[in-house]
C-alpha cells in the first residue's frame, strides 16, 4: 500500500503543477456560472494541448495510456491551483470504446478527447427517467438512414453540442429493454431542436432540452448492434456514476478550500457550527479523494468495475451535499438576500447531484441487490 | 501510486480475519467465555501481532502502521475479546523512549484523548487504561521534562469497567506513585507524541472500520433470514436503503481508513496526524449510523442484550471516544485550519 507518487508520476506532477501556474484560466465554478460554461471548450483544448487529458485512454485516439491512477493527480493538482477540473467526458469515452466498431472509434473518439467535437448525451425524456428503458424516442430505418422523433430533457451541454449520443427505440415490437439502439446523431441540422432549461440556481448553459422531429442519422452511426441500446446505456451510466472518470474530486476540494479561506481570514467570524461544516466538508472530500485512489489502483489490476460504481455515486452525493451546506452554513443571511450569492448556487446544484446519472434511490437498489444480495420483491 | 495491499499484507488480512473469526465470539451467551479467549489471546501473542510497533532494529517498528491497522480491523471485525491496540500503542511509545514494553499498556488522561500526562511523582487524577490484557501491571504514563516528555509508569490495580464488552478499560486511581524510569530512557518530543497519536486514530479508526463491516455482514444475512408479510424483510426496498447506506458509508470509511494507517509513518507528523483525524471524524460518524441501522434492522430482537448487535455498537462506542470522537476532530481540524495563519 503505497500513496506516494512513483518517480514518473512525481515528474508528471511537477510538469502540470508548472504548466497549471501559467494557465489556470481561473474560471468560477461549474456549478455556479454560466461563464464557466462559455470557456470550458477553451479549457477542454489548452488541456489536452498541452498533454493533460484523456491520460489513461488510448494514444491512437489522442490519449497517453497511462495508468487510470494518473487521473487521481490531475484532480488534485487542478484542485490545489484552483483551477476548473477536467471536462467530465470519460463516461461517453468508455461507451464508445467498449461497443463502438473501429470505424466509430476511429471517427469519433479522437475528436470527443480533444474537445474538437462537443457531445450531449440523448437519454432521459419526460417519461423515462430512473425508468429509462421505458423511453419513446423512435428511430425508424429508411433506406442508409434513420428518422428520429422524440423529446430528450435534462440534457447537459445540448446548447454547444455537435453530435448527441442518443438512445432511442428501433424496435417497437421487442420487449422495452431489447428494443433499444444507441446512434451518434449530428446536433446541427434541420429536425433538431435544442432548448435550453434554467437549473434551480438560475445556470442556464449547462441542461436543455431536444426535440428530434424528423431528424436523420447514418446507419452507419449506430454504436453497438441493433437492439443492444440497453447494454450500451448501462456501460455509459455505470462509468458516469464514477468519480474518478469524472474529476468531481477537484470541484469540491476546490470550493472547501474557498471556505477554509474565508474561515481562516476571520476566525472569530464564525459560529462553532459553521466551522464545524467546513471541517466536515473537508473530511468528505479527503474521503472521495482516497476513495478513488483507491479504485483506480484496484484497476491496475485490471478489475472489471461492476455494481461498485453505485457505491461511488453515493458517495459522491453525500460528498457534494455537505460541501453545498457548508457553503450555505458559512454563506448565512447573505445566501439569501442576494440572489447571485455563489454558496447559494453551489448548495442548489449540489440537489441534482442525488438525482443526474442515476438517482440515490437506484443506486441503493443496486447495492443491496447486487453487491448485498438482498432478494427483490 | 498504488494503494493495494501488497502480497505480505493480503496474507496477513487474510490469516487475522480468519483467527478472528475462528476464535472471537459467536453469540452473547459464548462473550468471554474464558477457554476460548485465552485460546484468543495467546493465538495474538504467538502471531506476534503485539510485537508489531516494537523496536524491530535501529528504533524503527518492525511493522508499519498499516500492518498493525489490518490487524486491528480484523480484530473488530469479529469483536474479538483480545487486548491488541493497547498493547501496540504500548510497543510504539516504548520504542520511541527506548524501552522495553513487557506487558505494559498507555494510560489515558479522562478524556481518553491523550495519554495521561502526569507532573510530580503521583497521579494526580484518574488516568484509564484502555485495552488491556487481564494480566496487565503497568501502564506507561507522559510526564513533562525539561525538553520534551518522559516515559514513566504506574501500577495498574484499579477494577475493569467499559461500556465495551469485549475490551478492558481499568482505572488508575490518583495518587498511584510513579516507578522510576530507567535513566537511560530517551526524552519524548512533540513529533514522538505526534506520530503515536496518528497511529492511535490509525487503529481506532480501523477498528471502527472492521466493527462496520462485521455488523453489516450479520444484518444482511438476518434481513434475508427474517421473514415477515410472508417474505424476508430484506426484499423491503426501505430495509434495503438502510443497508445499501451502511455498506457505501463502511467502503468510504475503508478508503480513508487505509490513508490514516499508511500515513503515520511516511508522512511528517503533523500530517500523519492531519490524517489520522480526517479519518477519525468520517469512521466515527459512519460507525455510529451503520450501527444504528444494524439495531434497527433487527427490530425488537436487535434491542435485546441476547442480540449480538449492541456489542458491536459499544465496542464502536469505545473506538470512537479513544484518541477522540467526531466532534473533537472535527475541532482539531478547525484549529489546526486558524493556527496554521498565524
Amino acid at each position: 500500500m503505497d500513496f506516494r507518487d512513483s518517480p514518473a508520476e512525481a515528474e508528471f506532477r511537477t510538469r502540470l503543477r508548472a504548466w497549471l501556474a501559467e494557465h489556470n484560466p481561473g474560471l468560477p465554478a461549474s456549478s455556479t456560472d454560466d461563464q464557466y460554461w462559455d470557456r470550458q471548450a477553451e479549457w477542454h483544448t489548452a488541456l489536452y494541448d498541452a498533454g493533460f487529458f484523456g491520460l489513461s485512454w488510448p494514444r491512437r485516439y489522442g490519449g497517453h495510456e497511462l495508468p487510470t491512477v494518473f487521473d487521481v493527480i490531475l484532480d488534485e493538482e487542478v484542485a490545489a491551483a484552483g483551477a476548473p477540473p477536467r471536462p467530465s467526458l470519460g463516461y461517453l469515452v468508455q461507451g464508445i470504446s467498449t461497443h463502438g466498431t473501429d470505424a466509430i472509434k476511429d471517427r469519433f473518439l479522437p475528436g470527443l478527447i480533444s474537445g474538437r467535437e462537443r457531445w450531449c448525451q440523448g437519454f432521459s425524456e419526460p417519461d423515462a427517467g430512473s425508468d429509462l428503458a421505458a423511453l419513446r424516442t423512435t428511430a425508424t430505418r429508411d433506406g442508409d438512414e434513420f428518422v428520429i422523433d422524440g423529446h430528450k430533457i435534462w440534457t447537459s451541454y445540448s446548447d454547444v453540442a455537435d453530435w448527441c449520443f442518443l438512445l432511442a427505440r428501433t424496435d417497437p415490437d421487442a420487449p422495452k429493454h431489447k428494443g433499444l439502439s444507441a446512434f451518434a446523431v449530428p446536433m446541427h441540422q434541420l429536425g433538431i431542436e435544442q432548448r435550453p432549461l434554467r437549473m434551480i440556481n438560475g445556470i442556464t448553459k449547462e441542461f436543455g432540452q431536444v426535440l428530434f422531429d424528423g431528424a436523420r442519422v447514418s446507419a452507419e452511426n449506430m454504436i453497438g448492434a441493433p437492439g443492444e441500446g440497453w447494454r450500451v446505456a448501462m456501460t455509459i451510466v455505470s462509468h458516469e456514476r464514477e468519480p474518478g472518470e469524472l474529476g468531481y474530486v477537484a470541484r469540491y476540494a476546490k470550493t472547501v478550500k474557498e471556505l477554509q479561506h474565508a474561515v481562516r481570514a476571520d476566525p472569530t467570524g464564525f459560529r462553532a457550527d459553521q466551522c464545524e461544516a467546513v471541517a466536515w466538508a473537508h473530511v468528505q472530500t479527503e474521503m472521495l479523494r482516497l476513495h478513488v485512489s483507491r479504485r483506480l489502483s484496484e484497476r491496475l489490476d485490471g478489475i472489471e468495475h461492476g455494481p461498485g460504481g453505485s457505491v461511488d455515486k453515493l458517495l459522491m452525493t453525500w460528498v457534494e451535499q455537505a460541501v453545498g451546506a457548508a457553503a450555505l452554513s458559512v454563506s448565512g443571511p447573505r445566501a439569501v438576500v442576494d440572489s447571485d450569492d455563489v454558496a447559494l448556487k453551489l448548495y442548489l446544484y449540489s440537489r441534482a447531484q442525488s438525482v443526474m446519472g442515476g438517482t440515490s434511490q437506484i443506486q441503493k437498489n443496486i447495492v443491496a441487490t447486487r453487491i448485498l444480495g438482498l432478494p427483490t420483491a | 501510486m498504488d494503494t493495494r495491499d501488497t502480497i505480505e499484507q493480503a496474507e496477513l488480512r487474510r490469516a487475522a480475519r480468519q483467527l478472528a473469526r475462528e476464535l472471537g465470539p459467536t453469540n452473547v451467551a459464548d462473550l468471554g467465555d474464558a477457554t476460548r479467549t485465552k485460546r484468543l489471546a495467546a493465538a495474538v501473542r504467538e502471531a506476534g501481532w503485539l510485537e508489531l510497533r516494537d523496536d524491530g532494529g535501529g528504533s524503527a517498528p518492525l511493522a508499519s502502521g498499516v500492518e498493525a491497522a489490518i490487524v486491528a480491523d480484523a480484530l473488530g471485525g469479529a469483536v474479538a475479546e483480545v487486548g491488541y491496540s493497547g498493547a501496540v500503542l504500548a510497543g510504539d511509545l516504548a520504542r520511541r523512549a527506548g524501552a522495553t514494553r513487557g506487558d505494559a499498556v498507555v494510560a489515558c488522561a479522562p478524556t481518553l484523548i491523550d495519554a495521561a500526562f502526569v507532573s510530580g511523582v503521583t497521579t494526580n487524577e484518574p488516568a484509564f487504561a484502555v485495552d488491556t490484557g487481564p494480566d496487565a501491571e503497568l501502564a506507561y504514563v507522559v510526564a513533562p521534562a525539561d525538553s520534551g516528555y518522559r516515559l514513566a509508569s504506574v501500577r495498574i490495580d484499579g477494577v475493569g469497567e467499559s461500556a465495551d464488552l469485549t475490551r478492558a478499560v481499568r482505572r488508575v486511581a490518583p495518587g498511584a506513585q510513579l516507578a522510576a524510569a530507567p535513566a537511560q530512557l530517551q526524552l519524548l518530543t512533540p513529533d514522538d507524541l505526534a506520530q503515536w497519536s496518528a497511529l492511535g486514530l490509525a487503529l481506532t479508526s480501523a477498528d471502527l472500520v472492521g466493527v462496520m463491516r462485521g455488523v453489516t455482514e450479520m444484518t444482511v444475512a438476518y434481513a434475508i433470514e427474517r421473514r415477515q408479510y410472508g417474505v424476508p424483510i430484506g426484499s423491503f426496498q426501505a430495509v434495503q436503503h438502510l443497508l445499501a447506506e451502511a455498506h457505501t458509508l463502511m467502503e468510504g470509511s475503508q478508503s480513508i481508513a487505509a490513508h490514516a494507517a499508511w500515513a503515520v509513518d511516511t508522512l511528517e507528523p503533523a500530517a500523519a496526524l492531519h490524517a489520522g483525524r480526517v479519518a477519525k471524524a468520517y469512521c466515527a460518524r459512519a460507525a455510529r449510523t451503520v450501527c444504528e441501522t444494524a439495531i434497527q434492522v433487527h427490530g425488537g430482537i436487535g434491542n435485546t442484550w441476547e442480540c449480538m448487535v449492541h456489542v458491536y455498537l459499544r465496542r464502536a462506542l469505545l473506538s470512537t471516544q479513544w484518541f477522540g470522537d467526531d466532534g473533537e476532530q472535527l475541532r482539531q481540524l478547525q484549529r489546526e485550519l486558524t493556527d496554521g495563519l498565524s
